[in-house]
């Protein structure tokens, strides 16, 4: 009983965040402008990362946490990074 | 001696520790990691080589206490106004706030507090007035975001940096 | 499937609800970044995600690792850390940085004061050192 109940939420928990990662990358297409796309891609790191977890929980497999460490702060270099260039930089939009 | 080569003692112990607590006990993973350490320190000090004043740490577990409630209260807040969305409602507004808090730290920290919390970002800060400008997600609370800058956030972090 | 058939009823509830409110609200935090229509009111949409909902998770991971017991919770935690304290930096960033473009175009949607308070040269006495690099 309790095993059906983890895994219909970490079920759940991986549509959502799929889904959420979806609507994320939805936001990098459409823009309108450079900044959107920049946090539209924060946004996406951050669900892909915690699809990472949920899914290390259920296969119970230490290499994802990991790769999730590794996406978190990999997402906040690239972010930094593109914000800083909006800064100096001219953008071709 | 010790100075010039440990800058940061407790940054270096702290980051040997993660390393040893992240990776398995051994011996070279403890030389390792003390050589990662280390040469952080180095990087750090190289990047900002005045010491942060920390004046009392009394305050810290009400600043933290005060914030985790914050963070709750706010995000069951904007969850609320995301989903139900009235559009006619709700109207978010810039705020610009004189702040007397002075100390860089300080600001910094709470332009990390202010942005982590659902509802309010961080836009600018002007150091020649000491005016911060806020982005509130929902203008018609301005008044209590006023009051938490200036009467909660602003005097704790007065108290531990000035 | 390493152990989470082990997991007893009282346990596996606060997991649940855990990953459960923490996955709805990054949802919710997407699902509403998709649809704010001007980029300072999407700048709050991922909080939500970086907040709770990145706690919420890995509270839940952190709890299933300490009855599993195959290896200590340290990387949630880092995560957690990692996290709350990096993603406001580079909202911050981006909200000065979107500021900085308006005011380069006169954007009609920020309030005039905004585009005024920009610091002015013409007063080099109060320049902090930090503002003077260009």
């Amino acid at each position: 009983m309790s095993h059906t109940i983890l895994l219909w939420s970490l079920t759940y928990a991986q549509l959502a965040l799929a889904l959420a990662a979806c609507l994320a990358g939805i936001r990098i297409v459409r823009g309108p402008r450079a900044q959107d796309r920049v946090l539209a891609l924060d946004t996406l790191y951050i669900a892909v990362m915690l699809l990472f977890l949920v899914t290390g929980m259920r296969l119970g497999s230490i290499f994802l946490f990991e790769a999730a460490m590794v996406i978190a702060v990999m997402g906040f270099v690239a972010s930094i990074a593109l914000a800083k260039f909006l800064f100096r930089g001219e953008v071709i939009e | 001696m010790i100075g010039r080569l440990l800058p940061h003692p407790l940054l270096v112990l702290v980051l040997a520790g993660m390393w040893m607590v992240l990776t398995r006990f051994s011996l070279g993973n403890l030389l390792l990691g003390m050589g990662i350490a280390i040469f952080a320190g180095w990087a750090m000090h190289a990047l900002q080589p005045e010491r942060v004043p920390m004046r009392s740490l009394r305050v810290m577990p009400r600043l933290v206490g005060t914030l985790f409630v914050d963070i709750i209260r706010s995000n069951v807040m904007v969850a609320r106004l995301l989903l139900t969305e009235g559009r006619g409602r709700r109207t978010s507004a810039f705020l610009l706030i004189p702040v007397k808090l002075r100390s860089p730290t300080g600001l910094a920290v709470l332009a990390i507090i202010l942005t982590a919390t659902p509802g309010t970002a961080w836009v600018e800060y002007v150091s020649e007035t000491g005016t911060l400008v806020l982005h509130v997600f929902h203008g018609a609370e301005s008044a209590h975001y006023l009051h938490v800058v200036n009467n909660v956030y602003g005097p704790m972090l007065q108290e531990i940096f000035e | 499937m390493s152990g989470v058939e082990t997991v007893p009823m009282w346990l596996s509830i606060p997991i649940a609800l855990f990953v459960i409110v923490g996955s709805t609200l990054t949802l919710i935090g997407a699902w509403g970044f998709l649809r704010l229509s001007s980029f300072y009111d999407r700048l709050h949409a991922p909080t939500l995600a970086t907040s709770w909902g990145t706690g919420g998770v890995a509270l839940a991971s952190a709890l299933l690792a300490s009855w599993v017991q195959d290896r200590p919770i340290v990387h949630e935690l880092v995560i957690c850390f990692a996290v709350t304290a990096t993603v406001p930096v580079t909202l911050m960033l981006l909200a000065r940085a979107s500021l900085h473009r308006d005011r380069m175009e006169n954007a009609a949607h920020v309030p005039p004061e905004l585009l005024l308070t920009r610091p002015r040269p013409e007063k080099p006495s109060e320049v902090a050192p930090s503002s003077s690099e260009k």
